[in-house]
């Protein structure tokens, strides 16, 4: 492996990671502090992907602008269907048992998956990045590497320190840190739970449903997309430890470049060594690496 | 036998004796549908030893099924007829090991997390047999010759008669029944049931829980390979969709189904998901809308967790406490 196959494997694997964070974030503030293991929150990034394939040429024959009005149209509705279903489903299941949740989130898959095939059908789709991101940029001599993925993995970014910036630095992140070390104790405080609970949940279903717009270009939009970033994301949130936010990058990182790599060295075994990679950690510390509270 | 006893014990025996008599009067179709309950009904009834027995919530019990039918699709000999005597107590063997280590591993965690390390776990088996040559990849494998058991050269049970194998299927039905309803007795059971209740509280009485839960992990996946050994004979093909985390929720929603805390529950629940499916897969009920079979199946898995969360056993009693009025405290 010379220098500029490495350096473009590096790059794959950083916004591999980068892009399983924006979904595992969610999902690990979800568990953290509603307490509810939601099962839906794959199909989530699959809505995202198919919201960026059907909007962007609505958008733009109506709106003007193509991709990135559609990225800004499926966040705002993300965050109206995220609050919704609070609303009107995930408040039911907090006081259910763990059983209870996953199999009303799993019935929420099936759900889903036979509305998108019933309203977008069963086909593969390509979705294409916008112009000025669609060429590529010199790497070494003879490798290149497309600028939409380097565009992605800085947004990823800026995204990570958004969150960071709302979690570290805001009332209603200080909020979210109690809740997830102390729910109990943050309700008697006299923080309106509830709302907090909504707004986590709406947070977590958009940063989902981003990842699946900005994805869209790259990874395609495919039935069961979001069942494979599901699982992945759950041992991202088993190795990070459930709450926790700085887990969670560290932990989609680790899974990046170990899975990235895994398949350029050792393609016989790439599906497995995320799992033996779990395995060891569960071995080592078997609350994950940084359990909050 | 006192008699609440044996009215908690007639519906069990009228229910086998029209398993026993089904297959001279049910029709092909409804008797393969019948094995298909069956095999399922072992299968659940060995995730109920973890989840209603243990109080465990296993999301990858899959594996186990799929672990049990690869071994006897791989196990057996290309042409000729495995022999029973060597194979179902090495598929028992590898499905144990198999338990025992996943279980070692993800026993060492709680609540949450045990749902997310078992489901990761089965997926790690789900890509084995996926991604390695030896297995067939996702093609899958063909069981060309059923099992036999023989002695001196005279065939005493041949799997691949349907006559033969439905009763080995009922016959393996009762056995596991029966094996689980003595564990419930026995003071393994009873350690198991305390480990539901108040784990702490066991450990503080002096139990080390974690062998225990260890060895209901084990049995509950041999006894899942007992399932998936019955699968593999009766389609003569296994592929990676057995073990896919699907399998793995449509157990667990069997059990639910059924009523979580029963035995009957389990093998009730099997029955129920069976019947389900076929209702909303049928063409002459739903027309081209059967293709979309998982859109109702999701909205009926939400109502009935949402609406009786004890299964098909509690209804009665979920009934007779609504209709009963709550007495005013104080």
């Amino acid at each position: 492996m010379d220098l500029a196959v490495f350096l473009v494997q590096c790059l794959n694997a950083l916004q591999y990671g980068l892009l399983l964070f924006l979904v595992a974030s969610g999902l690990t503030l979800i568990f953290g502090i509603l307490g509810v293991i939601n099962l839906a929150h794959g199909s989530f990034y699959m809505i995202g992907a198919y919201l960026a394939y059907a909007l962007a040429p609505w958008a733009a024959a109506h709106v003007g602008g193509g991709f990135f009005t559609a990225l800004g149209i499926g966040l705002v509705l993300s965050v109206v269907f995220g609050y919704a279903l609070e609303w009107g489903f995930i408040s039911y299941l907090y006081q259910r048992e763990h059983l209870q949740q996953v199999l009303m989130t799993y019935g929420l898959i099936l759900v889903f998956e036979e509305l998108r095939s019933l309203l977008v059908g069963d086909d593969v789709h390509g979705v294409a990045p916008p112009a000025w991101l669609a060429g590529s940029v010199q790497l070494g001599d003879v490798m290149t590497y497309p600028v939409y993925r380097l565009f992605m993995s800085g947004v990823c970014v800026l995204v990570a320190l958004a969150l960071y910036a709302v979690i570290a630095r805001t009332r209603i992140g200080m909020a979210i840190r109690a809740g997830a070390s102390n729910r109990e104790m943050v309700q008697s405080l006299g923080v309106d739970i509830r709302l907090l609970y909504r707004i986590v949940f709406a947070a977590g279903v958009a940063l989902a449903v981003f990842a699946g717009m900005i994805a869209a270009p790259v990874a395609s939009v495919y039935p069961g997309m979001g069942n494979q970033v599901l699982i992945i994301s759950f041992v991202v949130v088993v190795i990070g430890g459930i709450g926790s936010i700085r887990g969670a990058l560290v932990a989609s990182l680790l899974v990046g470049f170990v899975d990235t790599f895994g398949k350029v060295l050792i393609p016989q075994t790439a599906g497995i060594l995320v799992y033996v990679l779990m395995a060891a950690i569960l071995l080592w510390r078997p609350e994950g690496l940084f359990r909050a509270g | 036998m006192t008699a609440a006893n044996l009215s908690n014990a007639l519906p069990l025996m009228l229910g086998a004796a029209l398993v026993a008599v089904f297959p001279f009067v049910g029709g092909k179709f409804y008797g393969d549908l019948m094995v298909t309950t069956m095999i399922l009904g072992i299968f659940a009834l060995s995730l109920e030893l973890l989840v209603g027995r243990t109080g465990l919530v296993s999301f990858g019990h899959a594996a186990f099924f799929g672990i049990g039918a690869y071994a006897t699709a791989l196990l057996s000999p290309d042409a000729a007829p495995a022999s029973l005597a060597w194979l179902l107590p090495a598929v028992l063997g590898i499905t144990t090991l198999a338990a025992l280590g996943v279980g070692a591993l993800s026993l060492r965690t709680r609540g949450i997390y045990f749902i997310m390390v078992t489901l990761a776990f089965a997926q790690m088996a789900y890509f084995v047999f996926h991604d390695m040559k030896f297995a067939g990849g996702s093609d899958g494998r063909y069981l060309n010759v059923k099992p036999v058991l023989a002695i001196g050269g005279f065939t005493l049970i041949d799997l691949g008669r349907p006559l033969t194998f439905y009763y080995a299927t009922f016959g393996a039905l009762v056995l596991v029944y029966a094996l689980l309803a003595a564990v419930g007795r026995a003071r393994f059971g009873h350690a198991l049931a305390g480990i539901k209740a108040n784990e702490q509280r066991m450990r503080a009485a002096g139990f080390s829980t974690y062998p225990y839960k260890l060895a209901a992990f084990a049995l509950a996946g041999a006894l899942a390979g007992v399932a998936g050994f019955l699968y593999a004979v009766k389609d003569g093909f296994v592929n990676p969709e057995i073990l896919a985390w699907h399998q793995s929720g449509t157990v667990l929603l069997m059990l639910i189904l059924g009523g979580i805390g029963s035995l009957r529950g389990a093998v009730l629940g099997a029955f129920f998901f069976v019947v389900l499916k076929e209702v909303f897969q049928s063409e002459a009920l739903f027309g081209a809308f059967a293709r979309h079979w998982q859109l109702p199946l999701g909205l009926t898995i939400i109502a009935c967790v949402a609406l009786m969360p004890n299964g098909v056993t509690g209804l009665p009693a979920q009934l007779r406490a609504m209709r009963t009025p709550v007495p005013h405290a104080g």
